[in-house]
């Protein structure tokens, strides 16, 4: 079976076929980045002009790169939340013009079930798909990843624990209360003038710091808050350490950078920041998982491509005895592949959309 | 009013205090550097109006809205820069709904805040206090 997927509901464009669920034979992703460094954030007006812009184009190159054309299409999935609503719409008409017209099914998948399904993708089979320096991404996982397991889903929009039983089957035993924790990185670096999109570069400045420069508390570690995270605190904390360097209480637009890295190492606090937020999302992780008698955990979201991050749980989970699943980098973005693994199983499941369906910005799993 | 608080604690019953004196109709401004305690003052707000759906930081998706004792729009501006991105969201839309609206980083609306905007700012003290001034009485 053929799946044409297509997703759009941030910042990256992206559309994939994808056959029998788990052997993507291509995955094009447009990233809108460049437009939105300027602005230090995504800007919802033009993430969705630029979506507008590139979605045909995308489609056509993922069928292309499958060597396929839309008449050998079996069905259409598309992701129709959570995200930002006018950059969903722009997937959703996509996905349902195509739908409607070849006459095949329209399946609409919520986009953190999509990134769980990113652990089950398998490597890319189509040798005409190639991607620059690593031409076969093989995910070694595939035979390991095995029901009940436990996802960490993390990004700039979404912080959860969620314990899968089954395909389809979610149950979420934590989340973030305040903001994710991708946000709390594009804050503390944008508070920094380190640059957007913050994950990657707190991530590479913090490997020349040293993490215990700085001692941040570990948010809601106590035992009444359960799995649930807090990140708004943890960002709180940075700019108090940053205001009591200054020995001020205003902090003048435009000298952040200078002053911190002037008097305290600036790599030194990224640092500590990033290791305060990874120790809280692997502590609690293992913790669920451990709690609920469970054997595997794995990462899904952007902020799995935290190299801090990937190395801790591994490191942790294995001291646990667990099977720790990490999925290829290509797969821990916003990607139309995962969204495509996602809609097989829900079409198999007997889930297809009614072409009525509506983009929804808070949709829960 | 001018209202200084120690702790986070104090600052979400702060929270509570003004959630109770808000109307359906009434925007609230909130003015305060990252840091500042919005989200914590914004949960005590929520708790005031029954709200028992966790209030999480609405950057990502710029507008959340909850149902309580009336329905709370809390909106985040954090991303935005320019006054004709925050037009095209529609955001003065909300002003007229038969709701609360709070409004995060306000201060990037400038004049097209309503005049009956509510104004809350937030002075940064030291690590646990903050001061905060509003024009209005709760």
């Amino acid at each position: 079976m053929l799946i044409l997927a297509i997703e759009s509901s941030c910042d990256e464009t992206s559309a994939a076929v994808v056959r029998d669920g788990d052997e993507v034979l291509s995955n094009v992703i447009a990233s809108q980045i460049e437009f939105h460094r300027k602005y230090g954030g995504i800007v919802p007006e033009v993430a969705s002009r630029k979506h507008i812009e590139v979605i045909n184009p995308i489609i056509k190159e993922a069928l292309d790169k499958a060597s396929i054309g839309f008449k050998d299409l079996d069905a259409v999935a598309v992701t129709y939340g959570p995200g930002l609503v006018g950059s969903l719409l722009v997937g959703v008409c996509a996905a349902k013009a195509i739908a409607y017209s070849l006459n095949i099914p329209l399946i609409g998948v919520n986009h953190l079930e999509g990134h769980i399904y990113a652990n089950f993708l398998a490597q890319i089979t189509n040798p005409k798909y190639q991607i620059p320096n690593n031409s076969q991404i093989t995910n070694p996982n595939i035979q390991t990843l095995e029901f009940p397991f436990i996802s960490l889903i993390v990004s700039g929009g979404h912080t959860m624990i969620v314990e899968v039983k089954d395909f389809g089957k979610y149950k979420t035993l934590g989340q973030t209360r305040d903001d994710a924790a991708g946000e709390a990185f594009d804050k503390v670096a944008r508070f920094l003038k380190l640059g957007f999109p913050g994950g990657p570069v707190i991530d590479k400045m913090a490997k020349e710091g040293n993490p215990k420069a700085v001692e941040f508390k570990r948010p809601m570690m106590e035992p009444e808050f359960g799995y649930d995270f807090s990140f708004s605190g943890i960002k709180t904390a940075v700019v108090n350490y940053v205001m009591r360097k200054m020995g001020g209480t205003d902090l003048p637009a435009g000298r952040q950078g200078t002053l911190v890295s002037g008097e305290t190492h600036l790599s030194d606090l990224v640092a500590s920041f990033q290791q305060a937020v990874v120790d809280t999302l692997v502590e609690k992780t293992i913790k669920a998982v451990t709690d609920n008698n469970i054997k595997t955990v794995c990462l899904a979201g952007g902020v799995s491509a935290n190299s801090q991050l990937r190395a801790q749980i591994k490191a942790r989970g294995e001291e646990e005895g667990l099977t720790v699943i990490i999925p290829p980098l290509e797969y821990t973005t916003d990607n139309a592949a995962m969204i495509g693994c996602a809609g097989y199983h829900r079409l198999k499941a007997g889930h297809p959309s009614d072409l009525s369906i509506k983009p929804i910005a808070g949709l829960k799993l | 009013m001018v209202i200084e608080t120690a702790s986070a604690g104090e600052t979400q019953d702060l929270g509570y205090r003004i959630g109770k004196s808000l109307k359906p109709k009434d925007v609230v401004a909130l003015f305060g550097t990252l840091g500042a305690g919005k989200t914590t003052l914004v949960q005590g707000i929520a708790r005031a109006l029954d709200i028992v759906e966790l209030v999480t930081s609405p950057t990502f998706v710029l507008i959340n809205e909850y149902q309580g004792l009336y329905p709370l729009y809390h909106i985040d501006l954090y991303r935005l820069d320019d006054l004709s991105q925050i037009d095209e969201l529609g955001i003065a839309e909300y002003f007229t709904r038969d709701g609360i609206t709070l409004i995060e980083w306000a201060e990037k609306m400038g004049r097209m805040l309503p005049r009956h905007v509510k104004e809350i700012k937030i002075e940064y003290l030291d690590d646990h206090k903050r001061k905060f001034i509003t024009n209005f009485d709760f």
